[in-house]
């Protein structure tokens, strides 16, 4: 048991350093964004249980030989007051700090999860005042604002995509339609659970390369498979079209709409500087420049590339398969290895 | 049937097209009066009442409170409210990501300028 620590803790860097940045860099993801998906929930899936693993398992070596027979030993301490001679200072060390780092993650999940409904919620009250139905789309509502925008808001049966009127005038007919399948892909793929647990992941260990190089991946792979769900209903050149309209009119846009057009009723003291907020983020939006998240889902627009064979496919599900085994096996029973 | 949601849409859509303020009195027959959803219901005026109050909690109505009745008028205008609801989607913060999917990010104007040159000849 005391060397499956160290093989767990062998996992856990690998899986925190050198694997995510060479998965970054790769370019193959692009060919097959669902099996990289993939690759990316078991990385982190794997990491975090061999991260906290490794310290359990370190830190109770001495009391048994697999993890069931040495957490049951622990408990039988804290409980019974026995002395255990060969638990130092440094095991409850480790067992501790594999205990926090445990609750630490489901804590900021639970968190995370919380503030991702509140802020969905205050923004669905907000928009059912402020927008109405589409007369011709399903569960998409529409909002008076000149700025060329699209989104969806995920929230189970009262999801809903939005679309400003200026989007409705600057694109034709298919164009929206490329639009909209691509923001229903979102919902129906549930791509909003993916970014939660990521988002999840990164603030609990921001320090970690994996946790911010998997939340940047993640976002960029579920725009690519909305793309191709898009591709399947429109053409390539219509999709492009909609992306360039939306990408550079919105910046533009807001630049106009920010002067009050807005006077027709005084505006009260306390929201002057409403206005004024608009601009700041969206300066600092214009310096994303070329490594902007939409480079790369525009480049693979741009040249199209075939999608990754079979057999790469096939491999790459299971390296994720297999990581997702070892762990479990490493923690619970280690005797099967050696 | 119309919820408390639905009236409170109604009511706010009165009160942004007018830069008067208003008594429930007059609210409620602007209901009555009002085009769909709410054609011809005839509402007590303490439901509007407590319809502008949830909105007062909400920040989105003030109350006069030197008038008798009380009159309501909208804090901001609707537009207000349009760029500060745009703003939430269009500021990008890695935490906000996960609260919704927008269609697409700015685009850097190399990016944009490659793609209405190759676009350009289709």
């Amino acid at each position: 048991m005391f060397w499956a620590s160290w093989l767990l803790a062998a996992l856990a860097i690998v899986l925190a350093w050198p694997a995510p940045i060479i998965l970054s860099r790769a370019a193959w993801p692009a060919r097959a964004p669902f099996t990289a998906m993939v690759l990316w929930q078991s990385i982190a899936l794997a990491g975090g249980l061999s991260m906290i693993g490794a310290m359990l398992v370190w830190g109770l070596a001495p009391l048994g030989d697999d993890l069931l027979a040495a957490s049951g030993a622990f408990l039988d301490l804290l409980s019974d007051d026995a002395s255990a001679p060969d638990l130092g200072v440094i095991h409850v060390f480790a067992i501790s700090a594999g205990v926090l780092l445990f609750a630490h993650l489901v804590f900021t999940l639970a968190l995370t999860f919380v503030r991702v409904r509140r802020q969905r919620a205050r923004h669905r009250n907000m928009l059912r005042l402020l927008s109405s139905p589409s007369t011709d789309q399903p569960d998409t509502v529409v909002i008076r604002h000149p700025a060329p925008v699209a989104y969806c808001l995920p929230g189970g049966a009262r999801s809903v995509t939005v679309m400003s009127d200026g989007l409705m005038e600057l694109l034709t007919r298919p164009e929206l339609d490329a639009v909209l399948t691509h923001e229903n892909a979102h919902l129906h793929q549930r791509h909003h659970l993916l970014l939660w647990a990521f988002a999840a992941w990164r603030s609990a260990l921001p320090w970690l390369p994996t946790s911010r190089l998997a939340q940047g991946a993640v976002s960029e792979l579920i725009e690519m498979l909305a793309d191709d769900e898009a591709l399947r209903h429109v053409d390539r050149a219509t999709l492009m079209r909609a992306i360039v309209i939306v990408g550079s009119g919105t910046p533009t846009s807001m630049r106009q709409e920010s002067t009050p057009q807005s006077s027709q009723q005084e505006e009260p003291p306390g929201t002057a500087d409403a206005q004024g907020d608009v601009d700041v983020p969206l300066a600092g939006q214009d310096g994303r420049g070329a490594g902007s998240p939409s480079a790369a889902r525009i480049r693979r627009l741009l040249s199209p590339l075939p999608p990754l064979g079979r057999v790469q496919q096939a491999s790459v599900l299971a390296t994720a398969g297999l990581l997702l085994v070892v762990p479990p096996v490493l923690l619970l029973a280690p005797e099967f290895l050696g | 049937m119309a919820t408390l949601g639905d009236l409170e849409r109604t009511v706010m859509d009165l009160l942004w097209a007018t830069t008067e303020a208003t008594t429930a009195n007059e609210l409620r027959d602007a209901i009555a009066e009002a085009p769909a959803p709410e054609a011809g219901r005839e509402l007590a005026v303490t439901t509007v009442l407590t319809v502008l109050s949830r909105l007062e909690k909400k920040g989105l109505v003030e109350r006069e409170r030197d008038s008798r009745p009380h009159r309501y008028r909208a804090v901001t205008s609707r537009e207000d409210h349009t760029a500060e609801l745009m703003h939430e989607v269009l500021v990008t913060a890695p935490d906000r990501d996960a609260v919704l999917a927008r269609f697409i990010g700015s685009v850097s104007e190399a990016e944009a300028q490659t793609l209405r040159t190759l676009l350009g000849g289709s």
